[in-house]
């Protein structure tokens, strides 16, 4: 349950942009949480309430939006949608996968006052 | 206490020497930016900053951000990496559940190589420095990180243990995980390479019910092959599993005592050395 680590990570870096962007209350936090990386996105939820509180983003408001998994194969040369690492591609049939999409954990953006 | 899994307050620490025993509360902070030094000389993971508050007003307003969740971590795992590309040292972080035999594959992959290279290795567990004696038995030098409640080595983390450790240039550094078949595989320690081991004991579909972790690793170590004509378990089926995964994993099928044996994997590492020996010319 790496989770709540992330859920700090990503306070920190609110934080850091509070000093840099001077504002004080966070209403809104837009994460990208691709459907294939390694963070499930209730348990990420969760850590952000712990997280944040006593800090500017306590009580904001969590948007996670989620990028399709997406996959280049090698079976076909087609770039493919993934639903979950270990499938096979929809399009042949080939395990010869690599991940291109679907993997982010990114913060996108912020609504600040 | 964390209200997600409970990784929370325990507070990481490092544990330089041989068994120290620690009582520190810390608050439900960000672990990884500040340690501080406690009585014992152990580097001790707090807690870290309450609320920021910033003087002055301002409006509602969009910020757009575009930052990786991660990105602290890779930058302390980039320096970490650098550190140890300049100093000739070849890290190998070496990731499983627990009991798949990573300590006991290390004890006697020292054994066999101590004389060749230079060896030191960073220990990772949540409580006990048990780990740790059984490597300094071996004659190598060894520190152990506690991760109090948490359930992975972060590169914060290991940055330390470096400071602490000083590994012999020109060798190996063996960084053991937190037993965890799950967390560690998302955060970059600043490893060369990364090895998951799955033991003939655990399930054939270890690969597929863990993705992450075999996804994201350079090798699999299938341990305690000794063991394969007491048990009704299929290599090639773990393999296959594997390589659904990741299809260009290097598999190394091995076990510490009786046969086959470490060679394979031996072989292995004697393989990566040539590589960062070229690579460093």
């Amino acid at each position: 349950m790496h989770e709540l680590d992330l859920a700090r990570s990503v306070v920190d870096a609110i934080q850091a942009e509070a000093v840099k962007q001077s504002f004080r209350k966070v209403d809104l936090i837009v994460l990208e949480i691709g459907a294939l990386s390694c963070v499930d996105p209730h348990a990420l939820e969760f850590g952000m309430d712990a997280a944040t509180r006593g800090t500017c983003a306590e009580g904001a408001k969590l948007e996670i939006q989620s990028p399709p998994g997406e996959a280049q194969c090698f079976g076909c040369g087609e770039t493919v949608a993934l639903a979950r690492k270990g499938d096979p591609c929809p399009n042949c049939g080939s395990f010869q996968l690599v991940v291109s999409g679907g993997e982010e954990l990114k913060i996108k953006s912020l609504e600040v006052h | 206490m964390c209200t997600v899994c409970g990784c929370s307050d325990g507070g990481a620490k490092i544990e330089p020497g041989p068994a120290h025993t620690h009582q520190n509360d810390h608050g439900h902070g960000h672990a990884h930016d500040h340690h501080h030094h406690s009585e014992d000389g152990a580097l001790n993971f707090g807690a870290g900053p309450a609320g920021v508050h910033v003087a002055g007003h301002s409006q509602a307003r969009l910020i757009e951000i575009e930052q990786n969740i991660l990105s602290k971590n890779d930058v302390i795992a980039a320096q970490n990496r650098a550190r140890l590309e300049a100093q000739g040292i070849i890290a190998i972080n070496l990731m499983s559940s627990p009991g798949s035999g990573k300590t006991t594959l290390l004890v006697e992959t020292i054994k066999r190589l101590k004389d060749k290279w230079p060896i030191a290795v960073i220990e990772g567990d949540q409580q006990t420095s048990n780990d740790a004696a059984r490597i300094r038995e071996t004659g190598v030098a060894s520190v152990q990180v506690n991760t109090g409640k948490g359930c992975h080595l972060d590169a914060e983390m290991v940055a330390q243990a470096l400071d602490h450790l000083e590994p012999p240039l020109g060798g190996i550094l063996f960084i053991e995980n937190v037993g965890n078949l799950v967390c560690p595989a998302g955060f970059d320690l600043g490893e060369a390479r990364r090895v998951v081991l799955a033991s003939v004991t655990e399930g054939e579909d270890k690969p597929l019910k863990y993705p992450d972790m075999f996804a994201s690793s350079d090798a699999m170590i299938v341990s305690k092959a000794d063991l394969l004509p007491h048990l009704d378990f299929d290599v090639a089926a773990l393999i296959s599993n594997a390589r659904k995964i990741r299809p260009r994993l290097d598999v190394l099928t091995t076990s510490a005592t009786g046969a086959p044996g470490l060679d394979v994997w031996l072989a292995w590492l004697q393989g990566l050395h040539g590589q960062f020996r070229v690579a460093a010319e």
